[in-house]
């Protein structure tokens, strides 16, 4: 197994990685690299363990086989305290925003902050209304998470996840039920605080348009394997007919529009 | 028949599986409840969502099951003309069984299924997938404070339904069918024992408060993230508590009442 | 949501609530008011047969209960049973009392009843009553009624 260290420009690199969940693999030991300071667009299909693959990276699953290293550490080898220490520098967007639904939007930013910090009042209200801002937010601080729209949720959950100054942003499906003016809102903040804050941003995504706009690098993923990868130039001219298929969204290629059934002239004259 | 010994194994080995991590996930909370003593502020909110929301339920309860008590009481003593026995009876029943038990199973149906589908919700929601990579322990911030609130409020409320379950029964037995008041509460006095009585009652509160709090967040947090996921766990909560209970009852009643 | 004060207040009542209810269980409803502040001394009598009493038991002069049973032994030299009560001290006992044990109602639990003699001497701790009248056995009772009206 190729075990030998990645190059300090590679944030995550992802080693001959194994993971099924009951019978079905869902990873068949597939290899990624994720570049330092880039936007790195994970694609595929849904069901192909693209949420899974954010859930290793973070250390909350467990693969079968093969390593993740993040900035050098081994998750999968780290102890508890470690591995938490690890995640503090890490942010995580999840598709539904996940913010405690029982306090305010403020004490939701202010969250991480408090765990982990020993800072004072005043200075976790300037933190946390510096975040709202650079979110768009700064007004709807005493709101709950309730009364707030899906692109609002997932901005305050962004400003959440930028609360303790990450090293990287992981964005578990960013674009999916958002209208226009929200998935322009939302584009334009990933891009920003990817230049302005010096992050890494690892995109999971299905939307081809938006995702190709932004992203630096792209793995599109399917059935287990690395179907192809490359700048989004490259992918689009692609001679992997799968590549074609997902980019183009066509009903019917190497992905057949039928489940695999039975002959239908059979099944219906039985 | 291979199918059924094989559909028996794995149903042997999913709920031996289950009853290890429900071990584990107790041992964590029990670590967790340290650090909740710290955050005092957390426990007062989760003691008005599990305590003072069953308050209500349960004093109503209990005023009526005494009212019952005091009224079957009556007639089946008044057969013997011991119906000055009527405090005896009424109190007896409820601070060994009654009181415990009905509570627990109030408690369980009313604060313990919420605490499911709370937990289970805020996992099919992320918000505990969401705290871990916020590097916040979920169980520690989440789940420790809710079981000591449900540790805590149980024996409070199994008292409240016992003192309450007593006036409701002096109420029918004194007020409506004239059984001397003072023979009502002396008998009570000179028969039920501090030691024998009242603490093995709070004694069976407080197990059950624990083994109500365990099940119910355990449900939720092992609940399958999805909404039919998250209603099984609720149901299995309430029908799990239940049996527990009344198992533990029997048990605990035969340890302490029994003449051993 | 309310506001923290409110839950705080409300937390609040709810905790004096149940310890009030605790209170009242301890002191009104079980026996811990009526025995606690009292002092009590210790008396033993000698039964030959004790029957159905049992620790705790009520102690009772004319009706009116003084004290309890705290522990029933058995002599192990003349095979008689030893019962040591616990007696309210606002109670002196002259040395000449008769106890007896005998049954509330029918089938109701049985009691030690005291019957204070003349003596001008009282009975100090850990004193002996002498003169006692055993339990009744019911079966005893039927039985000589049995050979009783056999023999007639």
């Amino acid at each position: 197994m190729d075990t030998k260290a990645p190059p300090k420009t590679d944030i995550v690199s992802i080693r001959n990685l194994t993971f099924s969940r009951g019978h079905r693999k869902i990873f068949n030991a597939i290899s990624l690299d994720i570049k330092r300071g880039k936007i790195t667009a994970i694609m595929g299909p849904s069901g192909t363990g693209k949420t899974t693959l954010l859930k290793l990276i973070g250390g909350q699953l467990y693969p079968d086989k093969g390593d993740i290293i993040v900035d050098q550490q081994n998750v999968h080898q780290l102890k508890r305290k470690d591995l938490y220490t690890l995640r503090k520098r890490m942010g995580m967007l999840f598709q539904s925003g996940a913010l405690l639904t029982d306090i305010s939007v403020f004490d939701n930013v202010a969250l991480p902050l408090r765990e982990h910090t020993a800072l004072n009042k005043s200075m976790i209200r300037t933190l946390v209304l510096m975040k709202l801002q650079a979110v768009g937010l700064r007004g709807a601080r005493d709101l709950m998470p309730a009364e707030l729209s899906g692109g609002m949720a997932r901005r305050v959950a962004l400003a959440r996840a930028i609360a303790l100054d990450p090293m990287m942003i992981m964005y578990d499906e960013p674009f999916t039920g958002q209208d226009p003016i929200s998935l322009g809102t939302l584009v334009k903040l990933i891009k920003e605080l990817n230049n302005t804050l010096g992050l890494t941003s690892i995109i999971v995504s299905h939307d081809v348009e938006e995702t190709i706009g932004i992203a630096d690098y792209i793995y599109v993923l399917s059935e287990g394997k690395v179907a192809g990868h490359g700048t989004p130039e490259q992918i689009r001219n692609s001679d992997s007919k799968w590549v074609q298929q997902f980019m183009k969204g066509d009903a019917d290629g190497p992905v057949h529009f039928h489940y695999p059934a039975t002959d239908y002239r059979e099944d219906l004259f039985q | 028949m291979i199918d059924f010994l094989q559909k028996l194994g794995q149903t042997t080995l999913t709920s031996f599986a289950k009853l290890g991590r429900g071990y584990f996930f107790l041992i964590h909370t029990l670590i967790g409840i340290i650090s909740v003593l710290a955050h005092p502020r957390l426990l007062t909110k989760q003691l008005y969502s599990v305590g003072v929301l069953s308050f209500l339920i349960i004093s109503i309860s209990g005023l009526f099951v005494g009212m019952v008590l005091g009224l079957q009481g009556f007639y089946i003593l008044s057969d013997f003309g011991a119906e000055e026995t009527l405090g005896v009876m009424v109190a007896a029943s409820l601070v060994r069984e009654l009181g415990p038990v009905v509570a627990a199973l109030l408690f369980a149906g009313r604060a313990g299924s919420a605490l499911t589908a709370e937990i289970g919700l805020m996992k099919a929601t992320e918000q505990l997938s969401g705290m871990e990579m916020m590097a916040i322990d979920p169980i520690k911030r989440i789940i420790a404070p809710r079981f000591l609130a449900g540790f805590l409020s149980m024996p409070l409320l199994a008292a409240l339904f016992s003192a309450i379950g007593v006036i409701g029964g002096q109420i029918i037995g004194v007020g409506l069918l004239g059984v001397d008041d003072g023979a009502y509460w002396s008998q009570m006095q000179s028969t039920l024992d501090f030691q024998d009585d009242i603490l093995n009652g709070i004694i069976k509160s407080i197990v059950f408060g624990f083994v109500i709090s365990w099940i119910a967040l355990f449900e939720g947090y092992d609940a399958a993230p999805t909404s039919e996921g998250v209603s099984r766990a609720t149901t299995r909560t309430v029908v799990n508590s239940a049996f527990t209970i009344l198992g533990l009852d029997f048990i605990l009643t035969a340890l302490m009442f029994g003449d051993i | 949501m309310q506001n923290t004060k409110t839950q705080e207040t409300l937390v609040g009542l709810f905790v004096a609530c149940g310890i009030a209810s605790l209170f009242f269980m301890a002191m009104q409803i079980s026996n811990l008011g009526s025995f606690s502040s009292e002092k009590l001394y210790n008396i033993n009598a000698n039964f030959e047969n004790s029957g159905g009493l049992k620790v705790k038991s009520p102690v009772t002069i004319a009706g009116v209960r003084i004290g309890r049973v705290v522990s029933i032994s058995i002599n192990k030299d003349d095979f008689v049973s030893v019962v040591k009560m616990n007696i309210d001290s606002r109670y002196k006992l002259p040395t000449d009392t008769v106890a007896s044990i005998y049954t509330a109602g029918l089938l109701g639990e049985q009691y030690i009843s005291l019957d204070p003699g003349g003596s001008e001497q009282f009975l100090k701790e850990n004193g002996l009553i002498d003169i006692t009248s055993s339990a009744v056995i019911l079966e005893e009772l039927v039985g000589k009624f049995f050979t009783d009206k056999v023999s007639e």
